[in-house]
């Protein structure tokens, strides 16, 4: 069975990801479910048990690894579905499936009917999120994510001194991120 | 301007005066608007909040709206001076607590308020005494439009302006005015009201918003839905509610004054009575019986200069405000001696209740 992302190498991790009421199978390779934050699924008991964080892999604060996330800022559809908010004007993209049902909900209606801003010089928009901007790489959710890859890689390679000395960074940066 | 300029003076709205001024305190417009690029506020790191502080901050003081006006990082300020800001409605209770990578810019007559990095990027607020909804909105439209070409706002043509919470999407606009209605409450009503209000879209609230006790009869009704309808059909609806609440409650005025007027008669003589001679007087007293002050200037048992008082005066006994007067910190038994004085000092003037206004008022809303 050939990978579904790059379809040229052989498929070894097998993902089923519930999507809304539905099931949702994805076939990858070893490199491929890397680049997605997928690791060997054997590793993921050893990292829970290393970080004690239970059953789920927790990627974002409420994130679990299979949901979708936006890019921008992190934010996790559970995020959204525990606050009740979004994370950033991305957001809106990102979960826009799952935005009408909802708006029906709450405001009746699910179309803008009033103001349109004039357009502003695109020169002013800034996005310290995008990933050349340092900003970004200060962004605690990508810091974080990035230690965790880190983390389960030196599990797979039995690296346990790494290991301890990556679940206390990352308890460090997820007792600063609180505090600010 | 600085802080100690604008907290001894009070904001344009609580002088009183304009349209239906009996029964409408104030009418507020507020607007929600993001920056493309930076994670909500509740979602960003004090160093990104920080930076778009140091991206809208400039551009707020820049508009010509906004000239001369005070403009300060929340961590600037003192408690007792956030607090004053929320006692007048400059800012909200949640964004008074917030830490680093905040601020507030409020112009010169306090009719105009924008909070940074309050849920949303920004928090723009036009308040103004008495039922003026529209001339509100223009002058917060006015400042959105000049801010629309020089800050890069979140907006999606089919959500409009993207908010942190979808409740306020769409215009990002809510709309509310402070209603005394005495009349309603002592004819208990008030439920009816509220609930009939939920069935067409508004939501009816305490003086203090969200989860806040209707004190001194007075009520905030506001718009609940921001998408699918333009800003001025939003307020165009809340408008027409509130002519038919203004007679629902003129008319239970009349109703309370032929069912149970001696009840009525009471309440106000009890009112002057405690206002003029009490010595330690807490702030639900005050706010009980100014309201059946302001009820009496309504229906001619005071002369209608007092209701001007009256209104200055639900502010300016509010413990932060009370605190600023003082300019010392007050135990809370200090803070009701102080209040006392204040109140016998401005209703000094106020003559004894004459009920035979009373009358005469009935008869002519009558006619």
């Amino acid at each position: 069975m050939k990978c579904d992302n790059c379809k040229i190498s052989k498929a070894t991790i097998f993902v089923s990801q519930k999507v809304g009421d539905k099931f949702q199978k994805v076939n990858l390779c070893k490199q491929c479910a890397s680049e997605k934050g997928i690791e060997d699924p054997t590793a993921y008991a050893l990292v829970e048990m290393l970080e004690g964080m239970g059953k789920q892999m927790i990627i974002g604060s409420g994130a679990t690894r299979d949901e979708p996330i936006c890019p921008d800022c992190g934010f996790s559809l559970t995020d959204t579905k525990k606050t009740g908010r979004y994370g950033c004007a991305n957001c809106y993209q990102v979960f826009r499936d799952r935005l009408d049902p909802l708006l029906e909900a709450i405001q009746k209606k699910t179309r803008h009917e009033g103001k349109v801003p004039r357009p502003c010089a695109e020169s002013l928009v800034l996005n310290p999120l995008s990933l050349e901007n340092p900003a970004a790489i200060e962004n605690p959710e990508i810091r974080l994510s990035e230690l965790r890859q880190a983390l389960s890689k030196s599990v797979e390679g039995e690296d346990y001194e790494e290991a301890a000395r990556l679940r206390d960074e990352i308890s460090k940066v997820e007792a600063s991120y609180k505090n600010c | 301007m600085r802080i100690t300029n604008l907290l001894n003076k009070p904001a344009e709205w609580m002088q009183g005066g304009g349209p239906e001024s009996d029964i409408v305190i104030s009418s507020r417009i507020r607007l929600a608007r993001n920056l493309r690029g930076y994670p909500f506020p509740g979602w960003a790191k004090k160093e990104l909040r920080a930076q778009v502080v140091s991206c809208i901050r400039p551009v707020l003081e820049e508009i010509p709206e906004m000239s001369g006006a005070f403009a300060e990082e929340m961590t600037h300020l003192s408690a007792l001076e956030k607090q004053v800001l929320v006692e007048r409605h400059l800012i909200s209770r949640e964004h008074a607590a917030k830490g680093p990578g905040c601020a507030v810019v409020i112009n010169d007559q306090q009719s105009l308020s924008i909070m940074v990095n309050e849920e949303d990027h920004l928090r723009m607020q036009a308040i103004l005494p008495g039922q003026q909804l529209i001339t509100a909105y223009r002058a917060l439209d006015q400042v959105d439009s000049e801010l629309e070409t020089r800050l890069p706002y979140a907006f999606d043509p089919d959500y409009g302006y993207l908010t942190c919470c979808p409740t306020n999407l769409g215009t990002g606009l809510r709309a509310s005015v402070m209603l005394h209605l005495p009349g309603l409450v002592l004819s208990d009503q008030m439920t009816q009201t509220m609930q009939g209000a939920s069935k067409i879209g508004l939501a009816v609230r305490g003086q203090y918003g969200e989860g806040t006790d209707a004190l001194a009869n007075l009520f905030q009704i506001s718009n609940q839905n921001t998408l699918g309808a333009k800003e001025e059909d939003i307020i165009a609806h809340l408008e027409r509610v509130i002519e038919q609440l203004l007679r629902n409650e003129k008319n239970a005025r009349l109703k309370v004054l032929e069912d149970r007027a001696a009840m009525i008669q009471d309440q106000i003589g009890r009112a002057y009575a405690v206002l003029k001679y009490a010595h330690i007087v807490s702030s639900k007293e005050a706010l009980t019986h100014l309201s059946m002050i302001r009820l009496g200037c309504d229906m001619n048992v005071f002369p209608t200069e007092a209701r001007g008082i009256v209104t200055r005066l639900l502010t300016a006994i509010q413990p932060a405000h009370l605190q600023i007067t003082a300019s010392t910190k007050l135990s809370m038994e200090e803070r009701d001696v102080l209040r006392a004085e204040i109140i016998q000092e401005n209703l000094k003037a106020l003559t004894p209740p004459d009920f035979r206004g009373i009358i005469q008022h009935r008869d002519n809303e009558n006619e």
